[in-house]
């Protein structure tokens, strides 16, 4: 599979106040949080964001609180991936949980500049910049959390797998 | 003979039916507790009834807290603590904490005796790592995580490697444990133990009470830590006697158990420690700070707003006034607490210091309620983070500190400690 689409690019230590903050918690409907993704860190982030673009970031994308809403928010704002040096710990685990891809490639995140338009080879893991050809690599993910990332997130891969079961 | 392990690694593997787990191993371990607040338990309860599940694994285990936007601040997250609370009636759960029984989770759970030593706990929170001072195994998961140990109660968890911090040496005073876990944070960074576990330990850490001891676990978080741990010893004991709900068991690290790193800090003659915006890493002590003008202070939160927190305050404000301006707010952060302070009389001290007493209520700490800040204004404050936004307007900033600090900038108006009044 092979995503394209433009870089948003921001600095290291990228928390979920950031993404989503806390003041926007009192609701925990997609649409209604991704209106606010990003916007302590970019109060301008969404009216910049088309569908399919990519988030690039340098380390611990994603630390802080342990708030699901923070990859559902970006996942709905439509980002295709996230594309980090390194993730938080939990910020990682929630975001396959929730089916939001995440890529980590410290050399990546250091070249990748707003605006570039770059294409994604999931199998591979591999990542290129259009603009210049510059191809960087990234931890491929295994077809397990491809698939997982594929049903939606880890409640509709268990979920279509009860399906399975029973049919 | 068996190969030696760190208190992390005996925890899991007695949770997973082994003698013994290797880091970066992954295992399905059985969960003690799992714990959900009125801000992630909506989402996992989204998550149960689309699983189409009907019972929760064990009512006694599973514990909701009404804390972080209550008492109610508006009609959404009125709506959200209702979820929490219809869901707690359906699934009759014993463990359910709402109105005036309600405190900040992380204060409350260790406080009813909820969670013990030896424990494995997963919390939809990230905070969940505080009861690791008890000796338990406790890390923060998002909700999708806790739906399916509130299904199952099981959740895949790798084994972390261990980094041991050592601290040397006696405590001076008005210096704590919150002071020890921001100059680690300041030293190795907000990702320096990503992934892993902390385990803290030496004589300093041995003559810090159980409040000290959970502010310093509360934090293991903020670099980025899967768990933080301190082994349980007479204080822990003392502390868990009479209180604890269920058996517990005293883990230990073995003498050649195998670490990542190891660190040793000297705390004799350190100063209390503070962290600039916009993170917890960004530590200075307190005599490298100049002219920092505040608006508000806050004394509460699941990092500080415990008794011996408010005692160490209420030590600082008593006699004195909150300078002209600031708003100092007080949060005991549960109702025993609450009720606690009040019959010492240090509500009188926080009244006569023209301080507000609210609620029990995680409320500022994360921006919710009861003390946000308008564009511009600085706050000092004794919780866990100071992220952009993080207690209110993007452009308003928070440092962090100690209880005592917070305190006496609250007197003098600027960032100080005690002893500079």
């Amino acid at each position: 599979m092979e995503l394209k689409g433009r870089v948003h690019q921001f600095g290291d230590d990228i928390n979920t106040d950031e993404i989503i903050p806390a003041r926007y918690l009192n609701t925990s409907d997609p649409d209604e949080l991704a209106k606010h993704a990003m916007e302590d860190a970019d109060p301008d982030f969404m009216k910049k964001l088309k569908p399919g673009d990519f988030v690039v970031a340098g380390k611990n994308f994603g630390c802080g609180s342990s708030r699901e809403h923070a990859p559902v928010a970006l996942k709905a704002a439509g980002v295709a991936a996230v594309i980090a040096a390194s993730f938080a710990r939990i910020f990682y685990r929630n975001a396959f949980n929730m089916g939001l891809l995440i890529l980590e490639s410290p050399d990546a995140a250091g070249a990748l500049k707003s605006g570039a338009e770059i294409s994604v080879d999931l199998d591979r893991g591999e990542i290129t910049d259009l603009g210049t050809g510059k191809k960087f690599s990234s931890q491929p993910i295994p077809p397990f959390m491809q698939e997982l990332l594929a049903d939606g997130g880890l409640m509709a891969h268990i979920s279509k797998n009860l399906e399975a079961k029973r049919a | 003979m068996a190969k030696p392990q760190t208190i992390t690694q005996k925890i899991l593997a007695a949770h997973c039916g082994k003698d013994y787990v290797e880091s970066g191993e992954l295992i399905l371990a059985q969960v003690d507790i799992a714990l959900g607040n009125d801000i992630t338990a909506p989402l996992a309860i989204r998550d149960f009834h689309k699983a189409k599940a009907k019972q929760v694994f064990d009512k006694e285990r599973v514990v909701l807290v009404n804390d972080h936007f209550a008492p109610n601040k508006d009609i959404a997250s009125a709506h959200h603590c209702q979820i929490l609370r219809n869901f707690a009636k359906e699934q009759n759960l014993t463990h359910f904490y709402d109105g005036g029984e309600m405190g900040v989770e992380h204060a409350l759970l260790p406080e009813k005796g909820i969670v013990g030593p030896g424990d494995l706990i997963v919390g939809a929170d990230s905070h969940t790592c505080t009861y690791g001072a008890l000796g338990a195994f406790a890390s923060g998961v998002g909700s999708t995580d806790l739906a399916a140990a509130m299904i199952t109660g099981e959740c895949w968890l790798k084994v972390p490697e261990s980094m041991r911090f050592v601290y040397t040496g006696k405590l001076p005073p008005w210096v704590t444990g919150k002071d020890l876990i921001l100059m680690t944070i300041g030293d190795i960074g907000v990702d320096g133990a990503n992934y892993r576990a902390m385990e803290f330990t030496g004589e300093a850490i041995r003559g810090l009470d159980m409040d000290g001891r959970l502010s310093m676990a509360n934090m293991a978080v903020e670099a980025g830590a899967k768990n933080g741990i301190i082994a349980p010893d007479e204080v822990t004991l003392e502390y868990v006697k009479g209180r604890t709900l269920r058996p517990y068991k005293v883990y230990a690290s073995d003498p050649d158990a195998v670490y990542l790193q190891e660190k040793t800090y000297d705390v004799n003659g350190m100063e209390p420690q503070v962290a600039f915006p916009s993170l917890p890493s960004n530590v200075r002590p307190l005599s490298q700070i100049r002219h920092v003008h505040i608006d508000q202070a806050v004394i509460g939160s699941c990092t500080n707003g415990r008794l011996e927190d408010l005692r160490l305050a209420a030590r600082v404000l008593k006699g004195r006034k909150v300078f002209k301006g600031v708003r100092l707010i007080v949060i005991p952060a549960t109702p025993l607490i609450y009720r606690q302070a009040m019959d010492e009389g240090l509500f009188t001290i926080f009244m006569d210091a023209g301080a507000v007493i609210s609620p029990p209520t995680c409320g500022p700490c994360l921006g919710g309620h009861m003390g946000i800040l308008a564009a511009g204004e600085v706050a000092i404050a004794t919780t866990n983070r100071n992220f952009t936004g993080r207690m209110g307007h993007p452009q308003s900033q928070v440092y962090l500190a100690n209880p005592a600090v917070a305190a006496a900038a609250a007197v003098a108006g600027r960032i100080c400690g005690p002893e500079d009044l």
